[in-house]
């Protein structure tokens, strides 16, 4: 099997229990979620953090289909926020066509890998979304 | 109250193409318009502030000095995304309040045509290996693969998500917002474009962002506006026709977005506007209800939707009933963006920040021509930079 990284930090390819999920720096006192490291806290000013698990199905709670972006941007993707179990998670919603009729306010997703390329050296980028749940 | 601060001349170019013209001769037309307005000239101003983004890597209200008159004040370069014009009025009514002067200046210009699409894809290409990058040790850029950087693409999540929460939205529905702003712009000259769109062509327009077509977004463009501000005290030694065209700042206001769960994931316009139109309202001793015309950040339409509620023009979640009920066409009741908007009007993002401050005025001074709202005495003018700063000004019109 070829080598992977993971498009970004916070995605987790291979979790304990084998499968991939995203991780947030939870604020210990005030339980803010971020998806980068922080010296305090933007909510409480706290100075502690811990890595926890985001939930991997969510709602969609909004989303935008992008007809037009920046060069070298395939278009159309759907752009979305999923709030999964309380904390919102920016990603695309993929595995289904970009209109509306298939995508919709307030449908149930769930975490789907997905690939961004293979480098030079072999090495698969891999990202993620969400996709309807069937 | 002796400590309030006026407006005694304003001034917004023409916006569109300037094809002639760069930032400094925009900002000097700006600043010379708005002194004439005023009745001064430099040597009377005591503080500049003074904002362009896109141009002027060096202090642009020093090089606009060197346009319009080098006094030796002291400058201000502000930078607050697209609140960046009122950013600058505010440092000049700040310097005033603390009694470091008694007339400012604040100008803000940007040179924005055929800037094409704002916002999106702000890494690189793909290297040759993967290699982690940035807070987030991102291998590849993000923009497209996890969301959207772009501003019509943020803003359409902005309205979707009011749409998820309380219902009643739809494509139509903003269209039909772009629809009424067009329609405001076809009675004001200074506009960008001046052009009456049928739901159909904005619905059929290209479509930027779902559900935001092209003409549901800003237009680009070039554009300065400028603002001479004074105190009470000042405004009293000068002559009653100065006096009766001053326009008194009830409420100034600018606040950044306090946290909230997911304002880092999608930016939160929303908080910050409803903070910012409570102190506001609680500075100018009025409501809503007083309101005579609002100009509003309607960057697309989509936004000018969930700022009816952030503005509390309307009680919360029934913005779209307030909307289809006719209240912000120009002949309702709380007439909004009857310049024509950001999406007619046109949208030089420093410029913005002042030049809906000058539309409110010239309402309350009784100098908009045909599109005057009439017997306008309050109007509230309202920004939003994405990052976010938001700006909040009400005005009142001089006691008779």
């Amino acid at each position: 099997m070829s080598k992977q990284v993971p498009l970004v930090d916070y995605l987790v390819l291979d979790g304990p229990d084998g499968s991939a999920h995203l991780a947030a720096q939870e604020c210990v006192s005030c339980q803010a979620h971020f998806f980068d490291h922080r010296i305090a806290c933007a909510s409480c000013e706290g100075e502690e953090f811990r890595t926890v698990d985001v939930p991997t199905e969510g709602e969609l709670r909004t989303f935008t289909i992008v007809s037009f972006a920046a060069p070298g941007i395939a278009v159309p993707f759907v752009a979305a926020v999923v709030d999964c179990g309380g904390t919102s998670v920016r990603a695309n919603i993929v595995n289904t066509p970009p209109d509306p009729e298939h995508v919709r306010l307030g449908m149930k997703v769930r975490l789907a890998l997905t690939t961004v390329g293979t480098d030079a050296a072999g090495v698969e980028a891999v990202g993620f979304g969400f996709e309807p749940v069937a | 109250m002796t400590d309030n601060v006026w407006i005694l001349g304003i001034h917004m170019t023409k916006f569109g193409k300037h094809k002639t013209l760069d930032t400094l001769d925009l900002g000097a037309q700006a600043a010379r318009g708005a002194l004439r307005d005023a009745g001064l000239t430099m040597r009377d101003v005591g503080v500049l502030g003074a904002g362009n983004l896109i141009g002027n890597a060096a202090g642009f209200g020093q090089e606009l000095q060197k346009q319009i008159g080098q006094t030796g004040i002291p400058v201000f370069n502000v930078a607050n995304a697209c609140a960046t014009g009122a950013t600058a009025l505010r440092v000049a009514i700040m310097a005033i309040k603390a009694g470091e002067t008694d007339v400012g200046m604040a100008v803000g210009v940007e040179k924005l045509s055929g800037a094409g699409l704002l916002g999106g894809n702000t890494r690189a290409a793909d290297a040759d290996t993967w290699t982690p990058e940035g807070r987030q040790g991102a291998v590849a850029p993000l923009d497209g693969r996890i969301g959207t950087e772009t501003m019509p693409g943020v803003f359409a999540q902005v309205g979707m998500e009011y749409g998820h929460r309380y219902g009643g939205t739809s494509f139509e529905l903003f269209a039909r917002i772009s629809e009424k702003n067009h329609a405001h712009s076809t009675l004001n000259p200074l506009a960008s474009y001046q052009k009456r769109f049928t739901l159909d062509q904005i619905m059929n327009d290209v479509m930027v962002s779902y559900p935001n077509t092209r003409a549901m977004c800003s237009a680009n463009c070039d554009g300065g506006a400028a603002a001479v501000v004074v105190s009470e005290r000042y405004l009293r030694t000068l002559s009653p026709e100065q006096q009766r065209r001053a326009v008194k700042i009830s409420a100034s206001v600018l606040t950044s977005d306090p946290w909230q769960e997911a304002c880092q994931v999608l930016p939160d316009v929303n908080t910050l506007t409803r903070r910012a139109a409570e102190q506001a309202y609680e500075a100018a001793g009025v409501g809503p209800e007083d309101l005579d015309l609002v100009e509003l950040h309607d960057c697309f339409a989509t936004a000018e939707l969930v700022h009816y509620d952030n503005l509390k023009l309307c009680e919360p979640g029934n913005a779209v009933d307030f909307f289809n009920s006719g209240a912000t066409w120009r002949d309702g009741s709380t007439p909004v963006n009857v310049s024509g908007g950001l999406e007619s009007k046109g949208h030089p993002v420093s410029a913005t920040g002042i030049a809906n401050i000058w539309e409110v005025a010239t309402h309350l001074r009784g100098e908009a021509g045909d599109r005057q709202i009439e017997g306008a005495r309050v109007g509230l003018a309202h920004v939003i930079g994405i990052g976010s700063a938001c700006g909040v000004h009400i005005l009142e019109k001089a006691a008779a």
